[in-house]
């Protein structure tokens, strides 16, 4: 049955139409989650708000989970899901690069945009920001272009990497967010915090 | 009392956990219609892309970038799954805002700092954040939330490059934040 789109269930428009609807929902949660502010996003990296730690975790195991049953009653093929190849160079020194934006600018592009639409200034001139470094990147992009294409591995799965079985996979993984969720509970207990 | 206790609860945030599930759930649902999961970054690539082609066509047909761009996808590059889901967000969060009252021009920052000197900040990060998105293939929408739903490699590189790297330097930066 899915993806809808490319088992043509729905047409191309449709497709563009339940984006906007899919980002209505998205745009929503974060800024109920209360992602649209840059304290209580940078508060995961100092232990007073792991709210960002408990959203993110549980969101990435409930649609890795539901995925994995989805599969499995046969709704969903994911040979036709798109999987992020990786490029192991790249997204490091990437990841590293969004990390330090991460610290310095307190938001990440997605909840930029939801500080923004909500009439956070900060928020706004982040996302100026996301349009300037961008720009640069594309701009210079031979300069990096061999870089951005260093340590190709193709579309593998971290399961597959690891040579076990994606459901064991999430298993695990479902046990280490509950580890990190009891440390972040922990933590915000034991650093103060304020209301912003 | 009444009304000021209402008005307290209606403004609280979620529950991190529940908003998480609904997070989960939105992910999943991108998958099963355009298998796909959600991003942010790209779409102000491809802004930047049709800004290019049409301010200096002779410059986006020969510069590499605008070039690959262009072959992959074709068309109106704001005409795009992720242009269409990104107008979504900004009106998600629009909503959102207005029923938890939180509608308000703010720039928001310690005590300790100036509203200049976070708003400096705010731009370095956000160029940053923009330019590292672009080499790791996508943020942490798009990279590490979405590439981790798929149990990609890549997602969880990605994730723990950017985390373990805020982490690292929050200490030089936490006059910014506490």
């Amino acid at each position: 049955m899915g993806p809808l789109i490319v088992n043509e269930i729905i047409s191309q428009n449709t497709n563009l139409l339940l984006a906007f609807f899919i980002g209505i929902g998205f745009g929503f949660v974060l800024e109920q989650a209360g992602f649209s502010s840059s304290r209580k996003l940078a508060g995961m990296f100092y232990g007073y708000d792991a709210t960002v730690l408990k959203v993110f975790f549980t969101g990435a195991i409930t649609a890795a989970l539901g995925l994995l049953f989805f599969s499995l009653f046969g709704w969903i093929e994911m040979d036709y899901v798109f999987v992020n190849p990786t490029y192991l160079g790249s997204t490091i020194v990437g990841g590293i690069v969004m990390g330090l934006g991460f610290i310095l600018g307190g938001f990440c592009p997605g909840t930029s945009f939801c500080g923004a639409a909500i009439g956070k200034i900060d928020a706004l001139v982040f996302v100026g920001g996301l349009f300037i470094g961008i720009f640069i990147f594309a701009e210079g992009f031979p300069l990096w272009q061999n870089l951005y294409l260093s340590g190709f591995m193709g579309d593998i799965t971290i399961s597959k990497a690891l040579n076990i079985s994606p459901g064991l996979f999430v298993f695990l993984l479902i046990l280490v967010a509950v580890g990190m969720f009891w440390v972040a509970e922990w933590a915000e207990k034991k650093f103060p915090r304020e209301e912003y | 009392m009444e009304t000021n206790f209402q008005q307290v609860r209606k403004t609280r945030y979620m529950n991190p956990y529940v908003a998480g599930v609904l997070l989960g759930l939105v992910v999943l649902a991108a998958n099963f219609i355009a298998g796909r999961g959600v991003g942010a970054s790209g779409a102000v690539k491809s802004t930047i892309v049709a800004a290019v082609e049409t301010i200096a066509p002779q410059h986006a047909a020969n510069a590499t970038f605008y070039k690959d761009y262009g072959e992959s996808h074709g068309g109106n590059p704001l005409n795009s799954w992720l242009v269409y889901q990104m107008l979504g967000v900004l009106v998600g969060a629009f909503l959102s805002g207005i029923i938890a009252h939180r509608m308000k021009w703010k720039v928001e920052h310690s005590p300790k700092i100036t509203s200049k000197r976070r708003l400096i900040f705010a731009l370095m990060g956000g160029i940053l954040f923009g330019f590292g998105s672009q080499l790791g293939r996508g943020c942490t929408s798009g990279s590490a939330l979405s590439g981790m739903a798929v149990l990609s490699l890549q997602g969880f590189i990605s994730m723990a490059a950017i985390f373990g790297t805020a982490f690292t330097f929050a200490y030089f930066f936490r006059k910014n934040w506490i």
